[in-house]
């Protein structure tokens, strides 16, 4: 649960990405860098949509206060951001790159557009399915100078502060940081809702801008993508006395995993 | 002459398993652009003894920054330390581990110098003085082979992946105290509470065994338990979506795409049937065994070794074999 500590409205900034259906296949296109995007559909990258839920549970909590939405991308994103509003956030905004950025140059592009604004809370989600680097949020985060709480699974709000839950390695740590300040959402109790046929409705009109994006010079190249290395095809015993046997003689023998 | 740099980890003033990884792929890097490797540590009061095993994995320099308040990390107190430190040498690349830290920090450090970052490495090798890394990209459906045109070039590296190597080189420790001012800091950590004491984390365990909705209840996890044990101490509980949205396992342990990710040496997925998204999360595990009722289940297509068969009955008695053998060591 939300507890307001004080603040009846907060602004809240949700950065997101549009991604390949997780379940898409994947194949490499003839420039060998990049990936065909023939047939494939493209979503809200799934961290990104527990952040936008974080983000409206906020406005709801509040009474007040606006989610906005903001992506770097190329003009297909229209669409992701349409179906963002239609989740429920208020308005957004696409600034448009049409060339390849690094995490570094993303984050530069957003952290110039976030510069100026009144927003108290920028959500990002954990990582972004695809180019899965868990790097953007924290980079923007310094850039703007504001604190940064990564993996957070649930927050509150106190006079001038987020406490937050990060689920780490061995165990939970609760970390209280001063507002305005970035988090990155992991998926916790933010299951995000279904846009209900009025949202998407209510989407159609909706505020949403594009601008040009400020683009950086990337210092990460991609040199070339390739297919993972078809595993061989494994051993696969029929369950009998013998077959656990075989199965742990060989873990030992052949994989030394034991 | 520009110097490879592994930032090490501590916890509770011990320095663990991950820190060689990193310290390798550090004197290996080095070794193949032709200069040394050394480390960073930040922690507590003392920590500077244990630094010294450093030396085996062909780190020739350790520095330790030493202060109470750097025992547990805290982002704005390790990345000035960081920054500092790189400015006061010639850095030529900058190792983290993918861990839950290295992943924190390494993205602050990066955005302070002003360089890019390369996240979760797997692979790296060197051409014609231009280390080349390569990294699981779209859930590990592919992998890109990048290069970072920066100095430093910064990379985390995935946990369990590379080999540690074992070198003799002596060691340098040099210990400073560096100022920290906790009153600065904007973000503060108010608690920590452990999940299971003494529980090894899923994307840190050399062997996971994993359990999805094929296990059937809650109460039936004593079956996978008991082959954790029988299989070591370096070894975790892991677990499917599946089982972590019914209730029946703590989230900690869900492996996937809104999971962890884990790269063991030794991957046990029991009663699990190996959606993409699972697969996500575990196929870069270097040997995957699967046990399934289900003949067709995905997971094969991804193990090294299988059983197919009802789990009940196959898990117990891999539990036994297992305990057998141990004994005879
Ligand atoms: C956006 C998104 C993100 C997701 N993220 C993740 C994620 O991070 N991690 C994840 O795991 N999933 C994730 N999923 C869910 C994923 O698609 C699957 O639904 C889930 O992995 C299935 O879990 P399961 O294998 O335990 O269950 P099931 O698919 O129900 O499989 C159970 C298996 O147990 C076998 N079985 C049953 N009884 C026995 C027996 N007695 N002995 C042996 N075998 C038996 C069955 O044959 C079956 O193969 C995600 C899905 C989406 C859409
Ligand atoms: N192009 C982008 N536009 C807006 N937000 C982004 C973009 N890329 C990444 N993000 C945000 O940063 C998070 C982490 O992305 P990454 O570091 O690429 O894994 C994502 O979950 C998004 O919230």
């Amino acid at each position: 649960m939300l507890n307001n500590g004080g603040i009846d409205s907060l602004n809240v900034i949700v950065c997101i990405k549009r991604v390949p259906d997780t379940e898409a296949h994947i194949r490499i296109d003839e420039t060998g860098t990049d990936i065909d995007n023939r047939g494939v559909k493209y979503i809200i990258s799934p961290y990104d949509e527990f952040a936008i839920e974080a983000g409206l549970r906020v406005k709801e909590k509040m009474e007040g206060g606006e989610v906005s939405l903001l992506t770097v991308a190329t003009s297909e994103a229209q669409e992701t951001l349409r179906n963002g509003l239609a989740m429920g956030a208020d308005k957004a905004t696409l600034l448009r790159a049409d060339s390849y950025m690094d995490g570094l140059g993303t984050a530069k592009a957003l952290a110039a557009e976030l510069r100026d604004s009144d927003a108290q809370l920028i959500l990002f989600g954990v990582k972004a399915a695809g180019s899965d680097q868990q790097q953007v949020g924290p980079m923007v985060a310094t850039l703007l100078g504001i604190p940064c709480v990564t993996e957070v699974s649930s927050f509150e709000f106190g006079e001038g502060v987020v406490t937050c839950q990060r689920e780490i390695e061995g165990g939970i740590e609760v970390v209280e940081a001063d507002l305005p300040a970035v988090l990155t959402i992991t998926k916790g109790e933010y299951e995000p809702r279904y846009a209900s046929l009025k949202g998407i409705m209510a989407a159609k009109r909706k505020p949403l801008e594009e601008r040009e994006a400020e683009v950086s010079q990337p210092g990460l190249h991609i040199e070339r993508l390739s297919e993972p290395t078809t595993r061989e095809s494994g051993c696969v015993l029929q369950d009998s006395p013998d077959a656990v046997d075989e199965l742990v003689r060989l873990l030992r023998e052949e994989a030394n995993a034991l | 002459m520009a110097d490879v740099l592994a930032f090490v980890e501590q916890r509770e003033g011990q320095i663990g398993g991950g820190a060689r990884e990193v310290v390798s792929v550090a004197a290996q890097l080095a070794s193949e652009i032709g200069s040394s490797a050394s480390a960073l540590v930040l922690g507590g009061p003392g920590l500077a003894s244990a630094a010294e095993g450093l030396s085996t994995a062909g780190a020739t320099a350790v520095a330790v920054a030493e202060h109470e308040a750097l025992s547990e990390y805290n982002p704005e107190a390790y990345l000035p330390i960081v920054i500092n430190h790189l400015r006061s040498g010639n850095f030529r690349a900058l190792i983290f581990s993918a861990s839950s830290l290295g992943k924190d920090l390494a993205p602050r450090v990066a955005a302070e110098l002003d360089v890019p970052l390369g996240s979760d490495v797997t692979g790296m090798e060197v051409q014609d003085g231009v280390p080349l890394f390569t990294r699981p990209v779209y859930s590990g459906k592919a992998f890109a082979r990048f290069s970072i045109d920066a100095d430093p070039a910064i990379v985390t590296i995935r946990p369990n992946v590379f080999p540690v190597s074992d070198y003799n080189s002596g060691i340098e420790v040099s210990k400073f105290i560096p100022d920290v001012d906790p009153e600065a800091w904007c973000a503060r950590v108010i608690e920590r509470k452990g999940v299971t004491e003494g529980a090894i984390d899923v994307s840190e365990a050399a062997v996971v065994v994993s359990g999805g909705r094929g296990l059937k209840d809650p109460e039936n996890w004593g079956v996978l338990e008991e082959l954790r044990d029988a299989i070591g101490p370096d070894t975790a509980l892991g677990a499917s979506r599946a089982v972590v949205d019914a209730g029946w396992r703590p989230h900690s342990e869900q492996v996937g795409q809104t999971g962890k990710t884990v790269a063991p040496k030794l991957y046990i997925a029991v009663g699990i049937s190996g959606a993409v998204q699972h697969l996500a999360g575990m196929r870069t595990s270097q040997t995957i065994v699967a046990v399934n009722r289900d003949p067709d289940a995905p997971i094969f297509s991804m193990a090294d070794y299988g059983i197919v068969g009802d789990l009940f009955e196959v898990i117990p008695r891999m539990t036994e074999t297992i305990k057998a053998l141990k004994s005879e060591d």
